[in-house]
């Protein structure tokens, strides 16, 4: 292998990630408090979505349950701050021990089987979890919801205003994506693109197939649960109906929007899917004056099978070339290289 | 006497939703066999019959008329979706037609809302509904026009994959693929006549249960992933299984929610899903051989 493919297999080209944190800091000190929230919103969803993205893109499965996670962690929070006073972080690290143990429990039965016995495993498993968050009502509230959550408070350090929830969210956002990358270049990485080329290849060379899948699985429960928790944080109030299998949907859909192959895609989706979702809000009750409730589904709905027949690798690649030319790095393949599976959105064979 | 009276009314209630699932389930069945692909718009086809009977009967259409009209154009609209959605993608993995499916579920439900809203609506029954007394328990004859109806289809399925032409050349892409090409018959049709012919089922299902318990724009959710834990309990390629695993459901739900408590209801049926993907991953049925593990 020359240095070529070397660098293009592992791009360690951060230029353009200073140029993007840059962005990141100027926007909130020029947004309004609207944009803001909103920008809040990407950035929680865009933590769920990265880890997805790794489950999808590269462990080939699909979830259909992740916003039960990401509601184990809101819950968890909710509970251990609002009811038992305990400081924020006792909340994150409870969720995720809770999400990181249902996902082994759901993982290690479901993994082993093919033709994505996950999906319906996690579909059933979203389900359970909404009726426990909607029926204990002692510890959740029940339907009614959970109020009065405290604002996050790090080592004493209080993140009560937005902006300061804006640095938090997005921080931990690009750690986390960073830390994705580094995973998916480092021994597992290379252990999942394997799996890629051929299961039956790579168990033969002693890769642990199901144990890969599992570790990924399990990081992306583990993602949706520190999100949750913080957005638990951020809104103060949550209910059961946050956390649907139409939820589960959505952040799917930003996943597909982004593209898996990228694992900037799950960041890249939350963001169009968030501003498009505000954007139809705005214009179809225009033509549609009586409209109620979520009609934006049909237009998503819709934009999923376009993209997943016309532009399988979502936006990412696309997104990719532009910003590679604004950072003037033409002829470099760098930021965005996908997997090796190039026709294939979601991996996996066909089996 | 109060027992038994109770435990007959469980039954009843329990194979009525059954049947809704079992067609449903059936629809699933089939197109898993011939597509490989789990269609999450099944349920929304549900749907999507049971709020056109609704408007074409209000619109003093003839009830069997309006009937006969809505399982029509959902067979279409299945059709469409197989030739726009399901086609064009039929060399994509496996997991990429499942969101596809995903996606067309969450298009209907859209459409749903902006032409129907998002109140409740309901359909009168077939014929009067007067309660009748069976064994002390109440059985409504709208109940009996479920059942029958479902049994109806599922003996018409049966014949047409099993006596009719095009049927059993379907029926020949499912047992092999290659040999049937052989045999001058193109699979990818066979798929737009099982896409379509579920999407009917599906409707028909709707259509029976709309004077039960109403019709939301929401409804096919939950009836779709009622049935597709009722497929995966017959193992997802056995029909007579599914049909079974669906009225074990159907009891299941109506013994939950009549004797400890409704809030639970559907979490007790997908932990069956569960326990049946984690234990019996062939189905409930199978005999043991391997072939998803």
């Amino acid at each position: 292998m020359n240095h070529s493919k070397v660098s293009e297999l592992y791009n360690r080209h951060y230029g353009g990630l200073f140029l993007f944190i840059a962005a990141l800091v100027i926007v909130p000190f020029v947004a309004n408090s609207f944009l803001l929230s909103v920008l809040i919103l990407v950035g929680l969803y865009g933590i769920v979505t990265t880890g997805l993205t790794m489950l999808m893109g590269y462990a080939g499965q699909i979830s259909l349950g992740h916003a039960a996670f990401y509601g184990i962690g809101a819950y968890a929070s909710a509970v251990m701050t609002g009811t038992y006073g305990m400081p924020g972080i006792v909340g994150i690290l409870v969720g995720v021990a809770f999400a990181g143990t249902v996902a082994v429990l759901i993982g290690i039965p479901t993994l082993k089987l093919k033709e994505n016995y996950l999906a319906l495993a996690t579909l059933g498993f979203g389900i359970i979890i909404f009726t426990f968050f909607k029926e204990l009502k002692e510890i959740t509230g029940g339907l009614n919801g959970f109020f009065g959550i405290p604002s996050f408070n790090l080592f004493g350090f209080a993140f009560d205003t937005d902006l300061k929830f804006y640095f938090l969210i997005w921080a931990l956002l690009i750690v986390g994506i960073l830390f994705s990358k580094n995973i998916i270049d480092s021994r597992v990485g290379r252990a999942l693109r394997s799996i890629h080329g051929s299961d039956v290849a790579a168990n033969s060379i002693g890769v642990n197939i199901q144990q890969y899948k599992l570790k990924v699985f399990v990081l992306s429960a583990v993602y949706a649960s520190v999100a949750g928790s913080l957005y638990a944080h951020y809104v103060t109030f949550i209910n059961p109906n946050l956390f649907t299998a139409m939820e589960s949907i959505t952040f799917l859909i930003m996943v597909v929007i982004g593209g898996s192959a990228n694992i900037w895609g799950g960041m890249i989706g939350a963001i169009v899917y968030v501003l498009l979702n505000e954007l139809l809000k705005e214009v179809v009750p225009m033509f549609f004056p009586n409209v109620g409730g979520e009609f934006q589904i049909v237009f998503f709905g819709i934009l999923l099978v376009a993209i997943l027949i016309y532009m399988p690798q979502g936006l990412a690649p696309t997104l990719g070339k532009v910003w590679r030319r604004l950072a003037g790095r033409k002829n470099k393949k760098a930021a965005v290289t996908g997997p090796p599976n190039a026709d294939a959105t979601v991996g996996g064979s066909k089996s | 006497m109060e027992l038994t009276s109770q435990f007959i009314q469980l039954i009843f209630s329990g194979l009525t939703i059954g049947s809704i699932y079992a067609l449903v389930a059936i629809g699933f069945v089939i197109t898993y066999n011939i597509t490989g692909v789990l269609n999450f718009a099944q349920g929304d086809f549900a749907m999507l019959g049971a709020m056109l009977a609704i408007t074409f009967v209000s619109m003093d259409m003839p009830m069997g008329l309006g009937i006969i009209l809505s399982i029509g154009i959902v067979v279409l609209v299945g059709g469409i979706f197989e030739r726009t959605a399901i086609y064009p993608a039929r060399n994509a993995s496996l997991p990429t037609l499942i969101i596809i499916t995903l996606g067309v579920a969450i298009a209907i439900r859209g459409f749903a809302i902006l032409i129907w809203g998002t109140q409740p609506r309901s359909l009168p029954p077939f014929t009067e509904n007067n309660p009748i007394n069976v064994l002390n328990a109440v059985l409504l004859p709208q109940s009996i026009w479920a059942v029958g109806i479902s049994l109806v289809s599922l003996i018409a399925m049966h014949y047409f994959f099993n006596k009719t032409f095009i049927g059993k050349a379907v029926t020949a892409c499912v047992v092999n693929r290659s040999a049937a090409r052989l045999m001058g018959i193109k699979p990818e049709w066979m798929s737009f006549i099982s896409i379509a012919v579920s999407a009917g089922l599906g409707a028909i299902a709707g259509i029976i249960i709309a004077p039960i318990s109403g019709a939301t724009y929401e409804m096919g959710l939950m009836i779709g992933m009622k049935a597709f834990v009722a497929a995966v309990i017959g193992g997802l390629t056995n029909a007579p299984a599914a049909i079974i695993g669906a009225f074990m459901i159907g009891i299941l739900e109506s013994f939950t929610e009549g004797l400890w408590t409704s809030g639970y209801k559907d979490a007790i049926s997908f932990a069956l899903l569960l326990i049946v993907l984690f234990f019996m991953p062939n189905g409930l049925f199978a005999k043991a051989s391997g072939k998803r593990v």
